[in-house]
């Protein structure tokens, strides 16, 4: 082979690769990049004087962020900053929930299961492919008024009537929410704990901790990687969730903030205010998926090396 | 004295027993066993419930009437098969799952081997870029898909067409997570070994690199499927009018309107479809596993991936 070819062949390798990963980069530049744009554009659009709605302002020196002064001002006089803690609770209270139940069943397949372990990881994965919604159905069916849940509880004496558990009850939302979301905790809290090793756990009990303490100084910080990551995984949707409320409450009293968007941008003329709300928001979780992305990028880095 | 001992040992026997056997140290950890247990049944209880009432001879959705198949495909007006609104719901369902899993996965399958083997200028910023469909509300990504097909791309109709590309959209990224670990694992020995040897550079990839990823390539599109036919956020957003809902919008706006147990039948169907393909997934990468003589199963590859 003579050096020109050579040097052509070497030329071609290294354009092969982008090559392939150019109509994905493409493809979400266009439909991912851009559209984030578009949520930009049309939250500091001006309205429309005759429809109402905002035409959006693609030339950032024509932007009016009066929409934003809209949605702050209500957020500060009272309108809009209950459903904000309320959402922040919910995500709050739901996320912590999540971690108690996830934790030990984390751990229990990371480090006991056995020969149990393909089982039970296989019935750990299994709620990710079910229907979110029909996950929420299940507990329409079960918390109805003439449903399981009540007649169980009537049955033990524990109610004397059948509770209202579908009607704006908080409990019912942020059980909906631990319910839907835990599956999504446990994964990364079993990968976490899976990878640490059984030796130094060993090495602390050898030096005289008991298995409380080798738990809490060792097994524990170890694992808070995971801890943090799968936080990180639940609460982003969290944030975003809107029908959960809707399927399990369907009140106002326990609206979210994606609900408010879900409506702005479903009525005539409420695509300026939605937008701006998902600006508000993608911004309120952007410090959570700032930090997701740097712990996979280091978590990448350390695989390599 | 030691008679005396085993009588006091005899008189605190059952709780002492108990209480060593749930405390004993070297023995099995029980209160975790108990709780994961719980944890389990707790989890998949009642979508069992709700499947069940799927086959529920009556009208009611919460008191059992006997089994039937009534509200699959017997029932002449209310049943998942004559009803055209979940028929309709049905079919939009299957057909974008299908559309969105031949669009994806080749996109995803270029894209994957592109980031796993570049890594000049440009290689870290197209990382993130895929990752971050992963992690952003997908609410964001609704809004943001709806309000760019009405005042930007202006030619992609908000009904099956945009639904199609919002769903290859986040599930690009799914499918170059699923590829990943398989392209590590083989490394780039192979094709370069081929190149070495005066293979072109299409023919390395054709010939020698796509053979060994053909099981992660089945995974990955019957992993496109199972997100594609589950999501409900980004179909709603896009999905212009009634036409065009899928299974999960029917159930968000069905749940609440006193349906019939055809709702259970259709979320069922949705539940057996989505099953179905995750576990032919996995069988596949359970497979290609033993011909290589690995241990360890597909099971936790599957749980390690953090989809």
């Amino acid at each position: 082979v003579s050096a020109p070819d050579e040097r052509r062949a070497v030329g071609e390798r290294r354009w092969l690769w982008p090559s392939l990963a150019a109509p994905g980069v493409i493809w979400l530049v266009l439909l991912f990049l851009v559209p984030l744009y578009a949520v930009l554009a049309v939250a500091m659009g001006a309205p429309d004087p005759i429809f109402g709605d905002a035409l959006p302002a693609w030339n950032p020196l024509a932007w009016d962020p009066s929409e934003f002064g809209t949605i702050f001002g209500e957020i500060f006089t009272g309108q809009l900053d209950i459903v904000f803690l309320r959402t922040l609770v919910y995500v709050a209270v739901a996320t912590f929930l999540s971690l108690l139940i996830g934790y030990p069943v984390a751990y229990y397949v990371a480090r006991h299961a056995g020969r149990y372990r393909v089982l039970l990881l296989m019935l750990i994965i299994a709620p990710f492919w079910i229907n979110y919604l029909m996950r929420m159905l299940a507990w329409v069916n079960l918390l109805s008024t003439d449903g399981y849940v009540n007649q169980v509880l009537m049955f033990a004496g524990i109610l004397d009537a059948p509770r209202e558990w579908l009607v704006g009850k908080h409990e019912t939302v942020i059980l909906g929410l631990v319910y839907g979301y835990v599956p999504f905790l446990i994964l990364p809290l079993f990968a976490a704990l899976d990878r640490i090793d059984q030796r130094v756990i060993e090495a602390a009990r050898d030096l005289g901790a008991s298995s409380a303490q080798a738990f809490w100084r060792v097994t524990l910080p170890l694992s808070s990687q995971g801890i943090l990551a799968g936080c990180v995984i639940v609460m982003l949707p969290m944030f975003g969730d809107y029908y959960t409320a809707t399927l399990l409450s369907g009140s106002p009293k326990t609206n979210m903030v994606g609900k408010l968007i879900e409506q702005s941008i479903n009525t005539g003329g409420g695509s300026g205010r939605g937008a701006a709300l998902t600006v508000v928001l993608m911004s309120f979780v952007a410090i959570l998926m700032t930090y997701y992305l740097y712990s996979v990028a280091r978590a990448s880095r350390e695989a390599r090396t | 004295l030691s008679a005396a001992g085993t009588e006091l040992g005899e008189k605190r026997r059952p709780t002492a027993r108990l209480k060593a056997w749930w405390s004993n140290p070297w023995g099995k950890p029980r209160f975790l066993i108990l709780f994961t247990w719980a944890y389990i049944l707790w989890s998949l209880v009642p979508v069992a419930i709700a499947v069940q009432f799927g086959f529920n001879a009556g009208r009611s959705r919460s008191t059992w009437q006997g089994f039937s198949l009534r509200w699959y495909f017997q029932d002449p007006n209310l049943s998942v098969l004559h009803d055209p609104s979940l028929r309709a719901a049905l079919v939009q369902s299957l057909q974008l799952a299908a559309l969105t899993m031949l669009v994806a996965t080749p996109l995803g399958v270029a894209l994957a081997i592109g980031l796993a083997r570049w890594s000049g200028w440009g290689s870290r910023s197209a990382n993130f870029l895929m990752l971050f469909p992963l992690i952003t509300p997908e609410i964001v990504m609704g809004v943001a898909l709806f309000l760019v097909f009405v005042h930007l791309f202006g030619f992609v109709q908000l009904g099956t067409m945009a639904q199609v590309l919002g769903h290859v959209t986040f599930t690009v990224s799914y499918v170059v997570i699923v590829m990943r670990g398989r392209l590590f694992s083989v490394g780039r020995e192979y094709e370069e070994a081929a190149m070495d040897l005066g293979a072109s550079r299409w023919q390395a990839i054709r010939t020698v690199l796509l053979p060994m990823l053909y099981p992660a390539i089945w995974a990955s599109l019957m992993v496109a499927f199972a997100i594609s036919i589950d999501d409900f956020v980004i179909s709603a957003f896009l999905m212009g009018d009634q036409s065009s809902a899928t299974i999960p919008v029917k159930l968000y706006s069905a749940a609440r309107l006193a349906p019939s147990p055809a709702i259970n039948a259709l979320a069922s169907i949705l539940l057996f479809a989505s099953m179905f393909a995750i576990a032919f997934a996995i069988l596949v990468m359970g497979r290609s596993r033993k011909k290589e003589g690995k241990g360890g199963s597909a099971v936790e590859d599957f749980a390690r991936l953090d989809l």
